[in-house]
């Protein structure tokens, strides 16, 4: 049931500003970090399930970085090409395209919550940029909104093939806007409300006494409807055959060149975060770690001080022993003369910093006393945010998964795919949660 | 000091904006779209008066009957506006004279 | 603060709306019109209607724009197309005056019949209350409309089939 109490707006201060500011901060700086990651991710990951080795050249002074380097130089590179605008081209729409592309998709992460209200100083902070009364609908508002960036690069770019990838991609688009609102009405029934903060709340309730009531257990067919068009709305294999380079010599972005190619690409990374962050919300408890509602983890704080200090300080000094083992066998195999050889050593030693400092804390915290109330909900707020970063970088890599395993669809078998099968089983889907839920008397 | 005379005159001037469309311009498409922004003007005006007048929902189901029945009514006016395209290439109002001796 | 935002939106709905009737290519003037919408959303928001607010953009910027952005690339109306013959100007200003003394005296006779403010609760606007009122008081209506959508639907696959 919904908690929201009834009672009078109040006027906001400069203070709610500040901390307004500093959450859209938390979060953009959230999805953009993860830019780069997922670029390495598809890169090396793509390389893994092809069993090849990725990328692994771009250097600075020799370090590798395992090909993390190559995002440094992609960015290098996409900044110093030619912004060309070809001569055929309608200026104004053809510059303003991929700026609406970007921005769109990066403001949908307003409504995503991170982590459980934090009560500090006499304060609720929702862990929320803005807490919708309908957060869901937010989205669905912004994924109809990111049409128009496709559309405008298609049409004023007056060629052929990027009109046609545009107009599919939006035909597409639209047609899986559907499914996705109707995989959700399901939620709302289950859970009784549209604010997205509620929804992740009731996923912290147990479901015949051991399975946590995530949406994943109690809407499957849901679970999978949206998830498959979400893969469709981020024009993502195997949907993605508007910019598939084979098909449509990229589609609607092919006249682009430079940062506002950049922009593009950037935005189909963001809507990956964003996809991976609407799944682990809706389907997959959000914040809420297994097991463990908020209350409980502030009860338990400090044993979930010592029990994340430990494992963090043991995994760190895991991984620097890995390192510097990395390091003496590169040595003993000839060495290669520049920098190389000191990567496993550089990174050996920090490894062994961060887990010394994180040892020390854990060795400080046993002499003292009890938590107070700020700290223990400062504990369970890390620790629920780091529960939310797991569960959206493995969707993220789900996504990058899926991309290389699976052949594209068609343009008619994925237009067949969406109206014909889709819409229907999520009416069906519709149907069957009514009927549960009037037969389980809620 | 914001109360209900400012929405309701924006609402005013944006239906005789949506009227002055309709009335003076040929092209049919830019007559669809003024019809949608005077729909649009009459939203605001409803919205308006649920805020400022009674405190009841009312208004805003009023706005949510108006954007289905505007949505409904594009749709048909557009297939309408496509199908008279491919029979005469034109979308100009003036050029449709059929029906005039 | 209120006040300012309240007169940044209303200048760009209406600068949208100006824009939309005088812009010749119609592809101009439905972008102008989704700027003019947006800022109407806003306009909802500030008048505390959340779902309402959602629904504008979700509903008219983001269906019913594209809808009709896809028919105005359909068509692909050149230049030459476009021309149409100007307004009179006399017809415009007469117009323009008969319709602000209209408007104002209307408001000025109906805008005084309603109570003061209103107390905002936080549940005003809420997809929660409006649900309630429509399933309760216009449920009637509200089944009307799923019924005039689905008549819509269907009228328009067969208007827009090239061969019945």
């Amino acid at each position: 049931m919904p908690t929201r109490t009834h009672g009078r707006r109040n006027v906001p201060n400069w203070l709610d500003f500040v901390i307004i500011g500093g959450k859209a901060v938390f979060i953009w700086g959230f999805a953009l970090t993860l830019l780069p990651v997922l670029i390495w991710f598809e890169r090396k990951g793509s390389a893994f399930i092809q069993d090849r080795a990725g990328p692994n050249r771009a250097a600075i002074l020799g370090i590798r970085l395992a090909g993390f380097i190559h995002n440094i130089a992609d960015v290098v590179k996409l900044l110093m090409k030619e912004m060309m605008i070809p001569p055929h081209v309608n200026r104004a729409y053809f510059m303003i395209a991929p700026v609406l592309g970007f921005t769109f998709i990066l403001s949908a992460f307003a409504v995503i919550p991170w982590a459980d209200t934090l009560r500090v100083a006499g304060r609720d902070i929702t862990m929320q940029v803005a807490d919708l009364n309908a957060g869901i609908l937010f989205i669905l508002a912004i994924t109809s909104l990111n049409v128009y960036g496709i559309v405008l690069a298609g049409w004023s770019s007056n060629n052929k093939f990027a009109l046609m990838g545009g107009l599919r991609s939006t035909a597409q688009m639209i047609s899986y806007e559907i499914p996705l609102g109707l995989a959700l009405v399901g939620i709302f029934m289950v859970y009784g409300s549209a604010q997205l903060n509620e929804i992740v709340r009731g996923q912290g309730e147990l479901l015949f006494g051991f399975l946590p009531k995530w949406g994943l257990f109690v809407q499957p067919l849901g679970a999978i409807l949206f998830i498959v068009a979400a893969f469709a709305e981020t024009n993502r294999n195997p949907f993605d055959l508007p910019e598939g380079e084979s098909e449509i010599v990229a589609g609607y972005h092919v006249e682009y060149s430079g940062m506002r190619f950049a922009l593009f690409y950037m935005g189909e990374y963001v809507a990956i975060v964003l996809s991976s962050a609407m799944i682990t919300t809706l389907f997959f408890g959000g914040w809420q770690v297994p097991y463990f509602p908020t209350e409980r983890i502030v009860a338990t704080a400090d044993t979930w001080l010592k029990v994340m200090l430990s494992v963090g300080g043991v995994g760190a000094l895991a991984f620097a022993a890995l390192m510097l083992f990395w390091a003496k066998r590169m040595k003993d195999g000839g060495g290669f003369g520049d920098l190389r050889d000191k990567e496993g050593i550089i990174l050996g030693v920090a490894h062994i910093a961060i887990g010394g400092a994180m040892l020390f804390f854990l060795w400080k915290t046993l002499s003292m006393g009890p938590m107070p109330e700020w700290g223990a909900r400062t504990v369970a707020a890390v620790a629920q945010i780091t529960s939310f970063a797991l569960k959206t970088i493995f969707w993220c890599w789900v996504f990058i998964w899926v991309r290389w395993s699976l052949p594209r669809f068609r343009y008619d078998q994925l237009m067949r795919l969406g109206w014909k099968k889709m819409i229907p089983l999520s009416f069906v889907n519709i149907f069957l949660t009514g009927l549960v839920i009037l037969w389980m008397g809620r | 000091m914001i109360g209900l005379h400012q929405y309701l005159y924006l609402s005013a001037i944006l239906f005789f904006i949506g009227a002055f469309g309709v009335l003076f311009r040929r092209n049919l498409l830019v007559i669809l779209m003024s019809i949608e922004l005077m729909l649009n003007a009459v939203n605001l005006s409803f919205i308006a008066f649920s805020r400022y007048g009674t405190g009841t929902m009312d208004g805003h189901v009023a706005a949510f009957f108006v954007m289905a029945l505007a949505a409904a009514e594009a749709g048909i006016g557009l297939a309408i506006l496509v199908m008279l395209f491919r029979n005469r290439t034109t979308v100009q109002a003036d050029d449709l004279t059929l029906m005039r001796d | 603060m209120h006040a300012v935002l309240f007169y940044i939106l209303a200048t760009l709905a209406v600068v949208g709306g100006l824009l939309m009737v005088s812009l010749k290519n119609p592809l101009s003037g439905a972008f102008a019109l989704i700027l003019s919408l947006c800022s109407l959303a806003a306009l909802f928001a500030m008048l505390h209607a959340e779902f309402l607010f959602i629904l504008q953009i979700l509903v008219y910027a983001g269906a019913i724009m594209v809808l009709i952005i896809f028919t105005i690339m359909l068509l692909n109306l050149k230049k030459e197309e476009l021309q149409e013959a100007p307004v009179g100007w006399i017809r415009l200003l007469l117009t323009a005056t008969l319709c602000a003394v209209g408007a104002f005296g209307a408001i000025q006779v109906f805008g005084d019949v309603v109570p003061a403010n209103v107390e905002m609760t936080t549940d005003f606007g809420n997809i929660e209350s409006v649900g309630r009122v429509m399933l309760s008081d216009f449920v009637y209506p509200f089944e009307v409309i799923s019924l005039i959508l689905l008549v819509a639907v269907v009228g328009v696959v067969l208007l827009a089939k090239r061969i019945i």
